[in-house]
């Protein structure tokens, strides 16, 4: 053993200490991303961190997603069963509202992982 | 030249056999950290070969094994840590201020980080960095492991 052996394994220890302690390397929470598909084309991808009214123009109508508090919710829609509009706020990954009549879906991407164990897909 | 030729085939079929042993020997170690002691070759004919040949032995061996053993898509990572490893051996090499331990410890790290590295880029996320300093540890641990054998077995070949 020399003296540069030593000062290697040290550097890539106190690197790796570093790395670690630092966690510019650790995944972070990402935020979670609403999807908006129309037509199984997406619209837009909305960020759920930030509160806002979006209004989405379909062919046959219009429906309104509000995000607050981290969750996406359809406030508003002039579909005729209402099913997206009375569905719940969602928040959890892969969670979606989806107004069929319009082909509208929306889907959460990232975010709070679900409890469930698998979802098809 | 036909003792050279013989030592090609033989480090290198060494260095083939090595990682094959190494996959059927169960190792008490989490996925993703092996020994390598085909690195144990790859020193070895760093120290007795000189550096072009260690590095022709050390690519040949992850072709061949990738075909035999693994499959295309490992080979990938193979490549890409033999390379960086051996980049950097080389370079500590010809310093010569490093023994032979530093030099394998360094080549077990930047093997890992060479992996990690194209692990993110096939996956397409940085995500695995995270594993990082947890691989440079184990490659430091492994490295000095693979040096001290190499030791021992770069003094036997130098006798023959």
């Amino acid at each position: 053993m020399k003296k540069g052996d030593i000062i290697i394994i040290a550097a890539a220890l106190v690197g790796a200490a570093v790395l670690y302690f630092s966690g510019i390397l650790s995944p972070g929470e990402e935020g979670g991303k609403a999807v908006v598909y129309v037509n199984g084309e997406v619209q837009q991808t909305i960020s759920l961190e930030k509160d806002g009214e979006y209004k989405f123009d379909v062919d046959d109508g219009y429906n309104v997603l509000v995000v607050k508090d981290g969750k996406a919710d359809m406030i508003d829609a002039d579909c005729r069963d209402k099913i997206c509009v009375n569905h719940t706020p969602i928040y959890r990954e892969n969670e979606s509202i989806t107004c069929l009549p319009h082909k509208l879906v929306v889907e959460i991407e990232g975010g709070e992982k679900n409890d469930v164990d698998v979802v098809v897909q | 030249m036909s003792k050279k030729v013989a030592y090609y085939g033989i480090f290198a079929a060494l260095a083939i056999l090595m990682g094959y042993v190494e996959a059927i020997i169960p190792m008490p170690a989490p996925p993703g950290i092996k020994l390598g002691l085909s690195n144990v070759i790859v020193v070895l004919c760093l120290y007795t070969m000189g550096v072009k040949s260690a590095f022709f032995i050390s690519i040949v061996r992850v072709f061949i094994s990738a075909l035999l053993f693994k499959g295309f898509v490992s080979m990938w990572y193979a490549l890409a840590g033999a390379t960086l490893s051996f980049a950097v051996m080389a370079l500590l090499f010809k310093m010569k201020k490093v023994s032979i331990v530093g030099v394998s410890a360094a080549g077990g790290v930047f093997h890992n980080i060479g992996q990690l590295i194209i692990a993110s880029i096939l996956l397409g996320r940085s995500v695995v960095l995270f594993m990082m300093p947890m691989l440079m540890v184990s490659g430091v641990v492994t490295g000095v492991i693979i040096g001290i054998i190499g030791k021992y077995c770069v003094e036997h070949v130098k006798r023959i």
